[in-house]
């Protein structure tokens, strides 16, 4: 690990215009409220709790990102707030009121795309409409627009198939928000993109999130990723599923690419990964055994 | 015009995804070149009908009859007869010793194995033949009947099982409901019915199609429900997400969704039904395509029954090509069809 020096900042201390930015933030109505959620699963005879106690709240137009070791819980987690998977105790409060089931204010964006592969582009955006009894000449005009917006009007007709994974994400992305919803939950969207058109899609994330009126709530396991996407970070440790921090994240907007360098995302990125990776590592499943010399000592390759 | 950039483009996935190992003799799952596969699909149909020729042509390959052409003085012997080799070498021992006229033949093989030749112009003169009994059928109108019992009865099936099947396959509740049974009717022979069929529905068309509606719908039923169970769920909890209710889910996403595999299905249930064909029309009063079978055969005119029993194998492979055609029309975006 990099030896930070003295005077760096500390991801607590706030520029001026980044604690102003957050004071607004925060000055806007809550719209979502999780309160003490936990979960529990019932695996064979013992109960496993993959979430404990989970509270926390999100503001119109938030972009909140929610990291933490692979098996915390983030997808469950994302998924009751989808209404996909029911809770165990505590409530989910949207607008004030308890979420029940899915519907069509939660949108939501899969790793897997899971882009209707018998319709085309442009079907697939007039979808959630379409279900929800928009006519066919509006879903149509809408649905366009969108595509229009994603640049790509011209794969309207194209299959799913026959799109890059950067291009199937961006269209799963319309497909949610051409349906109005109040808030946009993300799992793991970009994880099996490489990293050149990752790193595409989190900038043209920003640009869509900025021009709308739309909260996002945003899984990852990677740290860089959350730390330029997000107004707030939310941590969370595993077995079970608990929530470690809520960082606000020190950096000014619009981000770009040369943050990555700056000393608050260097010292964010620090507090996160001994949130993630605490210096009491030496578990079980995290030590692998060494492996013994099996060639000849003078011919090393290092 | 459309700029779809290659890189996007992905080759539609075939079975053969293995690239070229060399220096192994057994490779799993090679690519074969265009002329590679048609050549081996040629041989396919070419070696077996090699082996018959040869079988029927040479006639030191088997032939163990002989063919009486004239019988010399062998009483029981006529011309056009087949005996045993060894029964005919047994009479010339008798006629050399007893100084009569030996019996003259040609090898043979039996008369239960026409030669090709004899099956391919059966194929024309079945056709040309008049009926036997003054109220038969002509072969056309005989394989006119089966197609029509094939159809109505796979129609019926289909009215029934397919919505069955998909009601079973996304619904929980109807799956515990309907398919304890349909597993226990499956086991049950379909010409096991055929007595309490003629009791019901006479002995004409109807108990022929109910044959065949038993012997496919117990287990179309149970297929259609285990493709539709297939049904890759994240795209529910998608249209879940984009507010998606009750039917709509079963009919804009599930069924969609499994659809080409639904077909395929279906084709290969289709293929079923024609195997149920023969014992079928026998119930009753014999007819379609099995009553010239069983009148042919009668007469041992095995050249007819071959025609005809190729005829059967050539509608079922056709219908076949055709539909499989007709899927990747219908369904453009399935790529295990392209
Ligand atoms: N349907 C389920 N039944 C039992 N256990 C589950 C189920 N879904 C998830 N879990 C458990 O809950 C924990 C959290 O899983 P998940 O939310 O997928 O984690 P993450 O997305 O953070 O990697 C894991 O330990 C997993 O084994
Ligand atoms: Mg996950």
């Amino acid at each position: 690990m990099t030896q930070l020096p003295m005077q760096d900042p500390s991801y607590l201390d706030q520029s001026d215009a980044v604690r102003e930015r957050l004071d607004r933030l925060k000055a806007r109505d809550v719209i979502l409220r999780v309160d003490r959620l936990t979960k529990r699963f019932q695996a064979g005879k013992n109960e496993i709790t993959a979430l404990d106690e989970i509270s926390f709240e999100t503001h119109r137009r938030e972009f909140l990102c929610i990291i933490g070791p692979s098996g915390c819980g983030k997808s469950t987690l994302i998924r009751i707030l989808a209404g996909l998977e029911t809770l165990s105790d505590g409530q989910v409060l949207l607008d004030n009121r308890p979420v029940n089931g899915p519907g069509r204010e939660r949108g939501m964006v899969f790793q897997g795309y899971t882009l209707f592969p018998w319709l085309t582009v442009r079907k697939n955006v007039m979808f959630g409409l379409r279900m929800n009894n928009v006519s066919r000449f509006d879903a149509q005009k809408q649905a366009n627009e969108w595509l229009n917006l994603i640049g790509l009007e011209q794969f309207a007709d194209c299959y799913p198939h026959q799109l890059s994974g950067g291009m199937k994400q961006r269209v799963a992305i319309a497909r949610a928000l051409v349906n109005h919803p109040r808030i946009l939950l993300m799992d793991e969207p970009f994880s099996a993109l490489d990293a050149q058109t990752r790193a595409k899609m989190q900038a043209y994330l920003l640009e869509i999130w900025k021009k709308i009126d739309i909260t996002v709530i945003f899984i990852t396991h990677d740290l860089d990723e959350a730390i330029f996407l997000a107004d707030r970070i939310l941590v969370l440790s595993a077995h079970p599923g608990r929530l470690q921090e809520l960082i606000e994240v020190p950096m000014e907007r619009p981000r770009k690419p040369e943050h990555f360098l700056s000393p608050e995302f260097a010292a964010t990125k620090a507090r996160l990964e001994a949130l993630i990776h605490p210096p009491t590592e030496d578990t079980e499943e995290e030590s692998y055994p060494s492996v013994p010399l099996l060639t000849d000592v003078r011919d090393s390759v290092e | 015009m459309l700029n779809v950039s290659d890189a996007t483009i992905r080759p539609a996935s075939t079975g053969e995804t293995g690239q070229a190992v060399p220096g192994q003799w057994f490779r799993v799952r090679a690519r074969l070149s265009r002329r590679a596969r048609i050549l081996l699909a040629f041989a396919s149909i070419l070696l077996p009908l090699g082996l018959w020729s040869a079988v029927s042509y040479v006639p030191f390959i088997w032939h163990p009859d002989m063919l009486i052409s004239d019988p010399g003085d062998v009483d029981y012997f006529q011309p056009g007869m087949r005996v045993d080799k060894a029964m005919f070498a047994s009479e010339i021992a008798n006629a050399k010793t007893g100084g009569t006229a030996p019996p003259v033949g040609t090898a043979a093989n039996p008369v239960y194995l026409p030669a090709p030749g004899d099956v391919l112009m059966a194929f024309y003169t079945s056709f040309t033949t008049p009926p036997m009994d003054q109220n038969g059928l002509w072969l056309h109108q005989s394989l006119w009947r089966s197609i029509q019992t094939i159809f109505w009865g796979f129609v019926i099936s289909s009215i029934i099982g397919v919505p069955l099947g998909i009601l079973c396959g996304a619904n929980s509740a109807f799956s515990r409901l309907i398919e304890p049974f349909v597993e226990f009717f499956r086991y049950l022979p379909a010409p096991a019915f055929s007595t309490l069929a003629v009791a019901v529905l006479g002995i004409y068309a109807g108990p022929k199609i109910a044959i065949i509606v038993i012997g496919t719908l117990f287990q179309q039923i149970l297929i259609i429900a285990n493709t539709t169970r297939k049904a890759d769920f994240s795209l529910v909890e998608a249209a879940l997400t984009l507010g998606t209710k009750n039917l709509r889910l079963l009919t804009k996403v599930v069924i969609p969704s499994v659809l080409p595999d639904l077909y395929r299905d279906q084709r290969v249930l289709l293929g079923w039904a024609w195997t149920y064909l023969i014992v079928a029309e026998l119930v009753g009063a014999t007819s379609g395509i099995s009553l010239f079978i069983t009148q042919q055969s009668r007469y041992q005119h095995f050249a007819n029954v071959y025609a005809a029993i190729a005829m059967i194998g050539i509608l079922g492979l056709g219908t076949d090509l055709i539909l499989a055609a007709l899927a990747r029309k219908l369904f453009p975006w399935d790529r295990a069809a392209a």
